[in-house]
């Protein structure tokens, strides 16, 4: 029925396509229905959208384009790729701005009706780059995207005339479906469900649209050949999609329910956290009750005040709000309460890059409070790990009756990967206790600590004899009565700190991937696992004595890291700061280790992590 | 809410907690804490379901006399904490205890916000116009021109009217009190705590070491009949040793007259605690100050909203189940 691809169609284990274009052009559901027909084609992905910092930068500028980019691969994808090999590029600003990463040779969609004076010099093209010859080293096909899109859609009776050219980034969809041999169908079904009741004329125009590109691909003859991708043999199971943002909402969501708990989620609107409040605030019928507080202070203090209670509480900020929490974070670290603080890291200090992803809040997260204040930081390592950190985070928090810190970044936050559904009862529930009786005879002690894990008793108000003040000011051990006496400080500190290092006992040993000694180590922490993991295997490829050590907690530490570190000659730290994991451990195992920093706002590239552990390891 | 009623007979002396008073002898908080006590042993509520809740300063020391839950907080964010628990327990008497430094400077943004939104949170202002733990420097409701440790030739700033505030922010129930005048304190606590939802109650304390004297002209055995008028709803608005002086309108303003020479009883103006134009131009007055419940009204709370909407939402949809939550959206099956 379909013609098949003019040349050969060789066998691609991994494509990165970059979908491009003026903020306005769709591209961000453009690259999300393109990642839905790859997985539903067994195809493993990693996506990364790229949104405008301003919500509505000028029609066709360079500010103004929204991009997502996507790996498919038929083999383990862990980024979403350095270059892409296919970009589609709907106006000037998009190529302008997308050029830079392209590798030569890489394949560029064009949609050439937007290239008209005017897109050209809003994006600053002094020439038209189509016909000045400066994309020679690429393989260029020009589409006239909004004319045959046109075409396409004008018999679809009753369609506004502002919906036609809204179409056409499905026609740019159906093409690159066509190149990718990939089926239509989910995104036909997709249309039908959002538009097809709301407004049939714009479903049959999507449609058209569509399918008009995707048989352009068949018989235009433009391409040299077809990207066949293998499948991927995943586990089986049932499989989505899931972001960071959208891994720590439902985290937290279960982790109330494995208690039988009411989730308190506490927040101000900050990008790029504020999702997380999105994905929280219609799960009312789940004992979801979100507060959207007066500023980042009151957010985190009814928090406080919430997990005093007995709720489930946790809030989700970034930099700047982290430093508004830092005080409120403070009290619990002292009133001995347990929540759950997400911090989805940014470009800083100040407001600095709010779109952009960074590492650079580790040493707050750790230190940035007055006083001895110890607690947990986990940071999970891609988006479907986020799920299972956010769980991990509350069984710690309550555990140790501690706020715990759980950083993301901003990457981690709008990147996606498959997530293989769990089933909910296999998610072990997370054992919480409220005294309901005196602990010390006639007395209730607040401050009494189970002698195990350290923690005191969570015990709420509403329960009868036991009655009891906690507040900021340094107590007395265990009645927790304000005390300013030297050694009741200093046990208690010590005891604070105490029972957050008793949780290296429970929390699991860092996996080493890779040799169990060797040349060289690669410690990293939090999103930067894809392109560390990814690096440190091509490396192993070439035979380099290389393993990868990813910190999914921080503090305190898996408790195997020390004697880890030893076992190779040389230790590289890749992160997206200047060295604040490197200095951390420098500091608490006194090994050298040499820093691999990249602070631009973007992730790292593979290439990136892989030049500098060939250079450490054979001097290349 | 479901309150239960306390089959034990509680007194003022089961309310107080085993921890000695520190503050300052003749400090006006003594009386203040002393008519707490009493009252909430009148309430009928047990005391595990009280909770008190404070930031910093002298009166924020509270919640540790109190023998109920109680929780010290951090400077100003006491209205948000408590927002905090009694959301995730609406059953609790929820009862926040602040200064004027406290809610109207350093935390005057969560004052505003716990005001608009009327959860059922009591909070008592403990106003001495001076900060008294620092060592006296002024405070937001200092008067222009007071002399103190950081304004040694005198304060130079505009204070701020905690009744104009708190009305402005959509407070429900807005009163003021005096330390010394007891039973008026407990019949406005009272009154405070049988309002369902966010209730202000303003208290004029005395700060013996920093600010001493402060609101004399209103507490004076011989002259507060000359200088303060109490609020009763439906009651003309009458003051005076004798009751001789009331209050009427004019051109727009309040103004004092003696009875029988200027106006008669009928020219006075009735108290009505639902008028937010009353409760504004009550605030307004610093002589006779008025005492009592400015402004009343009622509307539902926050935390009913949310439980309401909760249910509601259970109902439309179901109770949550996390399985169809992790399957929500695209899916596809690997065999
Ligand atoms: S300083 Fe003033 S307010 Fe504070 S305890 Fe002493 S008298 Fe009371």
């Amino acid at each position: 029925m379909e013609k098949e691809a003019p040349l050969e169609a060789p066998v691609w284990q991994r494509v990165v396509v970059r979908f491009a274009g003026d903020s306005g052009d769709g591209m961000q559901l453009t690259g999300n229905q393109f990642s839905l027909a790859s997985v539903l084609a067994h195809r493993d992905i990693s996506t990364l959208p790229e949104f405008p910092a301003e919500i509505r930068a000028p029609a066709g500028t360079l500010g103004g384009v929204s991009a997502f980019q996507i790996q498919v691969g038929g083999q383990d994808v862990l980024t979403p790729g350095d270059q892409p090999d296919v970009l589609v590029a709907m106006n000037p600003a998009s190529l302008k701005v997308s050029l830079p990463e392209l590798p030569r040779g890489a394949l560029i969609i064009v949609n050439t009706d937007a290239f008209t004076p005017a897109n050209l010099k809003k994006a600053g093209y002094t020439t038209n780059p189509l016909e000045d010859g400066s994309l020679r080293d690429y393989q260029v096909i020009p589409v006239p995207i909004t004319r045959l899109n046109r075409e396409a859609v004008k018999d679809v009776e009753g369609l506004d005339k502002k919906f036609i050219d809204r179409s056409k980034n499905f026609f740019a969809l159906g093409l690159v479906y066509w190149l990718f041999d990939l089926k239509p169908d989910p995104t036909l079904a997709w249309i039908d469900r959002k538009f097809g009741k709301r407004n049939p004329a714009v479903a049959e125009a999507n449609k058209r649209a569509l399918m008009a590109g995707y048989n352009y691909g068949i018989t235009a003859e433009l391409f040299q050949h077809r990207y066949r991708i293998p499948s991927v043999d995943f586990p089986p199971g049932t499989y989505r999609r899931i972001t960071g943002n959208e891994a720590l909402a439902m985290g937290l969501v279960t982790a109330a329910q494995k208690a039988g708990k009411m989730l308190f989620y506490g927040a101000y609107p900050i990008t790029p956290a504020s999702d997380i409040l999105h994905h929280l605030a219609p799960l009312r019928h789940y004992d979801v009750l979100t507060f959207q507080a007066e500023d980042e202070i009151a957010a985190m203090a009814a928090a406080v005040g919430a997990a005093f209670a007995g709720a489930f509480a946790a809030v989700g900020t970034s930099g700047p709000g982290m430093l508004l929490k830092a005080e409120a974070l403070n009290l619990a670290v002292m009133a001995e309460l347990p929540l759950v603080v997400i911090d989805v890291q940014r470009g800083g200090p100040s407001t600095g890059l709010p779109t952009k992803v960074e590492q650079a809040d580790l040493l707050m997260a750790l230190f940035g409070r007055n006083g001895e204040s110890p607690l947990v930081v986990v940071a999970p390592s891609t988006p479907a790990d986020a799920f299972d950190m956010a769980i991990e985070a509350f069984r710690l928090a309550v555990r140790a009756m501690t706020p715990v810190v759980l950083l993301s970044d901003g990457f981690l936050a709008n990147s996606s990967e498959p997530w293989r559904i769990p089933d909910p009862e296999d998610i072990p529930p997370i054992p919480v206790r409220h005294p309901s009786v005196r602990n010390n005879g006639g007395r209730f002690l607040p401050y009494k600590r189970d002698p195990e894990t350290l923690a005191r008793p969570w015990a709420i108000p509403g329960t009868p004899g036991l009655e009891h003040r906690i507040g900021g000011l340094e107590k007395e051990p265990e009645t927790g009565n304000v005390s300013y006496d030297p050694q009741h400080h200093q046990r208690m500190v010590k005891e604070r700190a105490e029972k957050i290092e008793r949780l290296a006992g429970v929390i699991p040993e860092a996996e080493v991937f890779g040799p169990e000694e060797g040349d060289l180590l690669v410690v990293g922490w939090g999103s930067t696992f894809g392109a560390i993991r990814e690096a440190v295997r091509q490396a192993q490829d070439q035979g380099l004595s290389v393993a990868h050590m990813h910190l999914r907690y921080l503090n305190p530490m898996p408790r195997n890291v020390g004697q880890v570190l030893k076992r190779y000659k040389h230790v590289l730290v890749p992160e997206l700061n200047m060295g604040q994991l490197a200095w951390l451990l420098q500091a608490r195992y006194l090994v050298p280790v040499e820093k691999l920093n990249k602070v631009q706002g973007r992730p790292f590239k593979t290439v990136e992590i892989l030049k500098a552990i060939e250079q450490m390891v054979d001097g290349r | 809410m479901t309150l239960t009623v306390n089959p034990k007979v509680l007194t003022k002396k089961d309310f107080a907690s085993d921890q000695t008073v520190r503050w300052c002898p003749g400090c006006g908080d003594y009386a203040i804490l002393s008519t707490v006590q009493k009252v909430f042993a009148q309430l009928g509520l047990p005391r595990e379901k009280f909770v008190v809740v404070s930031g910093i300063g002298c009166s924020s020391r509270f919640p540790y006399y109190m023998n109920t839950y109680g929780f010290h907080t951090i400077h100003g964010r006491a209205p948000a904490v408590a927002t905090g628990i009694k959301l995730a327990n609406p059953d609790l008497s929820v009862w926040v205890v602040t200064g004027d430094g406290d809610a109207l400077s350093i935390g005057g943004n969560h004052l505003i916000h716990a005001a608009r939104r009327n959860a059922d949170i009591k909070v008592l202002l403990f106003n001495n116009a001076i900060y008294g733990l620092t060592k006296g420097q002024l405070s937001p409701t200092s008067p222009r021109g007071m002399k103190t440790k950081s304004s040694p030739y005198g304060s130079v700033e505009r204070p701020v009217n905690p009744i104009h505030l708190t009305l402005g922010a959509g407070a429900t129930f807005v009163a003021r009190t005096v330390d010394v005048f007891q039973s008026h304190m407990a019949e406005t606590l009272e009154a405070a705590y049988r309002h369902k939802g966010f209730a202000f109650v303003e208290i004029l304390q005395n700060c013996v070491i920093f600010n001493h004297g402060m609101w004399f002209p209103y507490t004076e055995r011989d002259r507060r009949h000359d200088h303060v008028v109490y609020l009763e709803p439906g009651k003309p608005l009458r003051f005076g040793k004798a009751q001789e002086k009331g209050l009427v309108m004019k051109d727009g303003k309040m103004e004092t007259v003696i009875l029988g020479e200027d106006a008669a009883e009928e020219d006075l103006v009735v108290h009505d605690p639902s008028s937010p134009a009353l409760a504004f131009m009550l605030g307004q007055l610093r002589d006779p100050l008025p005492v009592g419940v400015f402004y009343q009204v009622e509307q539902p709370t926050y935390e009913e909203w949310m439980y309401r909407q909760m249910e509601d939402v259970k109902r439309q949809k179901g109770k949550g189940d996390l399985k169809a939550l992790y399957h929500a959206g695209d899916t596809w099956v690997v065999e």
